[in-house]
């Protein structure tokens, strides 16, 4: 009779194979010379090497011209618009004089050193929960409850000797950054229960949610921007008002919402039907089977979606140009209606385009870095 | 657990079956699956009718004290205001309604162009992520990166200041001959319309007709005989040559008429206008960035095996990608490209922000006239909703075209 290891036993007993396994070294890598990998990976081909050629060409010409313009001709420094009018490069100088509007918009001036302190605390409190050593709820609660109230307090002011500056006149990346973690921070829960009220065995839930989700899918941001602005306000009691800032928060917040609940749907959809079953007969009840079965597995599933959306969120955040909000683009739009540096734009709106790319793409690698660390377990 | 379909008439009637169970068995109703859902599906329809209720009660209130009208009569009324540029012809002295119209029309106009050149721009960038020319990959790869990790607003406002930066019209670049790029926009050649135009489009399409007739000819006569028929070469010279023979038959008229500069702006030709060009290369390259993602993974979800199998059978590499590896790929391929397009065309409504006379921007400028908010936003997401629903709809029908049939 030959031996059977349970399932559920083999823990213990095969730790020291996964150890050797896991330790063991890596498949060798073929060596190629520099020649043998240009003619395998640039001229394989009469067509490729056209290509390559063709392409190499230009790519010289306009990396030549752009190291000519961007580093070699630029003016890095000057006050004195003159000075880069009459340089053949690009004049970066342009930043140094106008960063501080440009990164905290209306902002009163004296008090930038508030939104240093802000930013530098909201960047280590999301930099602290990507890292997977604070996964913790006894660590992630304490930590953004502190955060939140530093940040609040840099903000608004008012305690503590702070002057009080009111939400209207925030502006540049800070505002930017709360109009994106309010739209996350609002707009995921519902996204669950939209994805959740989508999948019901109740009708009047299912159809309120794909009413809900499809008419958001269905028209552009700018027009919840504007029903946010003008519209609302017309729905509310007399005397009563909200903040512009936070009715724009919770319209990109729903929509937001609209978009992820399609993700976190295929998720769910992609669990199988024996999970729920097990579940069921285990005893638990809808919202318990959903917490602690369901939910962890098909967010695990819809991972990279759901930071493709979170994401675009943050792009997303840059619409707020129409109604007139000062966030880092409008800001910088605002900046270069100065008719003494107007004409450098490109250089304004490059610099721009590398702060939201950073976040960006240090966003989507983190992703993948994660989709990584959940596979992990998987490998055996 | 598969969602069940059902009625609220076979709810009530369960929540009954439920009630006459729960007095047999002596366990409560209240632990009754049915008879919860109904008392939750309740709740929850009478809360948001009451909410419903409440914001209409509200907003009824508002709009009467502070004297706005309502109803949707102000779209028979004068617009008051002239639109740059138009599809249709549009004076001040029009109404409302025809504006927004014009507004539309403008919105699919620009959407249109993008999804053509979006999709373009797109596949050709998406092809080359997986050319195996490591220069050619990398460029490509660059592209995506740097184009959607910025957002479409920055791409919009940024392409709009660079064409009001281009030369004034004297000193405007002149990449070909009677083409040229000015901070009024793309001015270009066009021929002088002539009696003969209309007939050639119309032979077009019958060229077009005959070529698919030919192609299913050549289709059958293959599966019938195993012969194969060149399709290619007769097809093109059927949907190029009617339109020719038409030309020719009309004794071959060919006038231009070129852009020439008189004083501070150019006559004849016809012209892109900036607000348009800014628009359109705005959304076109953040969209292709999306669009040649897609189609990178459309074909890596190709497996491997089916081009090496592609490759013993003799294929050479070309047929190998249009016969065995896109029609694959294209199912991967087609449902993300819908929902790109879908975006697309609303990121048209970016226009309100360069002046792009499109549907967003021409229901703004009523809704500050008017100062009807409400009625301008509805008329806005109804015609964006309607926009959307067609796309999805006819991208459905090509899904499933090319969706994988099974026996």
């Amino acid at each position: 009779m030959t031996e059977i290891i349970a399932p559920t036993g083999d823990t213990a007993a095969l730790a020291p194979v996964r150890k050797a396994a896991r330790e063991s070294e890596p498949p060798p890598t073929e060596k190629i010379g520099a020649l043998r990998w240009l003619r395998r990976n640039l001229f394989n081909s009469p067509l490729n090497s056209a290509l390559t050629i063709v392409a190499f060409v230009l790519v010289a010409y306009w990396g030549v011209s752009f190291v000519e313009w961007g580093i070699l001709d630029a003016v890095w420094y000057t006050t004195d618009h003159n000075v880069c009018r009459q340089a053949a490069g690009a004049c970066w100088a342009v930043i140094a004089e106008k960063h501080r509007p440009m990164l905290f918009g209306v902002y009163p001036y004296d008090e930038h050193w508030r939104l240093i302190v802000a930013l530098v605390v909201y960047l280590a409190t999301v930099t602290l929960t990507l890292t997977p050593y604070c996964w913790k709820r006894s660590i992630l609660i304490p930590l953004w409850i502190a955060a939140l109230a530093v940040m609040g307090t840099m903000l608004w002011g008012g305690v503590f000797g702070l002057t009080y500056v009111d939400s209207g006149q925030w502006g540049g990346l800070p505002l930017t950054m709360v109009l994106f973690t309010g739209t996350v921070v609002v707009g995921f829960p519902i996204s669950i229960l939209l994805a959740l009220g989508r999948r019901s065995r109740l009708p009047a839930v299912k159809a309120i949610s794909v009413t809900l989700i499809e008419s958001m899918r269905g028209v552009p941001l700018i027009t919840i921007l504007f029903f946010a602005v003008n519209v609302f306000p017309l729905f509310l009691p007399e005397g009563m008002e909200i903040d512009k800032m936070l009715r724009v928060v919770v319209g990109m917040a729903i929509f937001f919402a609209c978009y992820q609940a399609e993700v976190i749907r295929g998720g769910l959809q992609a669990i199988p039907r024996g999970q729920y079953e097990a579940a069921e007969a285990l005893g638990l009840g809808y919202w318990r089977m959903t917490y602690k079965i369901v939910l962890p597995q098909a967010l695990r599933i819809c991972l990279p979606g759901i930071v493709n959306h979170i994401i675009a969120a943050l792009k997303n955040t840059s619409f707020v140009l129409i109604i007139g909000l000062f966030d880092i683009l409008t800001a910088t739009t605002a900046v270069m209606q100065d008719p003494l540096w107007r004409r450098f734009f490109v250089e304004a709106y490059l610099f721009v385009a590398a702060v939201y790319f950073i976040f960006c793409f240090a966003l989507s690698k983190y992703s993948q870095q994660v989709e990584r660390w959940l596979n992990e377990g998987r490998r055996f | 657990m598969q969602p069940e379909r059902r009625t609220y008439a076979f709810a009530v009637t369960e929540c009954m079956a439920a009630l006459e169970a729960s007095r047999k068995s002596d366990t409560s109703i209240l632990n009754s699956l049915a008879f919860r859902g109904v008392v939750y599906q309740v709740l929850l329809a009478s809360g948001v009718i009451l909410l419903g209720w409440y914001l209409y009660h509200n907003a009824h209130l508002n709009l009467e004290r502070q004297g706005i009208a309502t109803g949707f009569d102000f779209i028979g009324e004068r617009a008051g205001f002239s639109i740059g540029e138009s599809l249709i012809p549009f004076d001040s002295a029009q109404s409302y309604g025809r504006a927004l119209l014009v507004g539309i029309l403008n919105t699919l106009y620009v959407a249109a162009f993008g999804v053509v050149l979006a999709t373009i721009l797109g596949v050709t960038m998406g092809i080359a992520r997986v050319s195996s020319n490591w220069l050619i990959s990398k460029l490509a790869s660059g592209y995506v990166e740097a184009c959607r990790n910025v957002p479409v607003v920055l791409h919009v406002i940024f392409w709009a200041s660079v064409i009001r930066a281009l030369p004034p019209p004297r000193e405007a670049l002149n990449p070909f001959d009677g083409v040229f790029i000015t901070n009024r926009g793309v001015i270009y050649p066009l021929p002088v319309e002539n009696a003969i135009y209309p007939w050639m489009g119309l032979a077009l399409l019958v060229g077009i007709a005959g070529a698919v007739l030919f192609a299913r000819w050549a289709g059958r006569r293959r599966e019938l005989t195993g012969r194969n028929v060149s399709t290619f070469w007769p097809g093109l010279g059927i949907i190029l040559g009617l339109p020719l023979l038409v030309w020719l038959a009309g004794g071959a008229p060919l006038e231009w008429s070129v852009p020439a500069l008189r004083g501070f702006n150019f006559q004849g030709g016809t012209s892109l206008t900036p607000e348009f060009v800014g628009l359109l290369v705005g959304i076109t390259v953040y969209t292709g960035a999306f669009i040649a993602e897609i189609v990178r993974a459309g074909i890596q979800s190709v497996p491997h095996g089916q081009v090496e199998a592609a490759r013993a059978v003799g294929l050479r590499p070309g047929l190998v990608m249009r016969l065995v590896i896109l029609p694959q790929a294209l199912r991967v391929i087609v449902p993300p490209t819908t929902s790109q397009y879908l975006s697309l065309t609303k990121n048209s409504s970016l226009g309100v922000l360069i002046g792009y006379p499109d549907l967003v921007n021409v229901g703004n400028t009523t809704l500050n006239q008017t100062g009807q908010a409400l009625e301008a936003i509805s008329i806005m997401m109804a015609v964006y909703l309607m926009i959307s629903l067609s796309i999805s709809i006819f991208m459905n029908f090509y899904n499933r075209l090319v969706a994988i049939r099974e026996r």
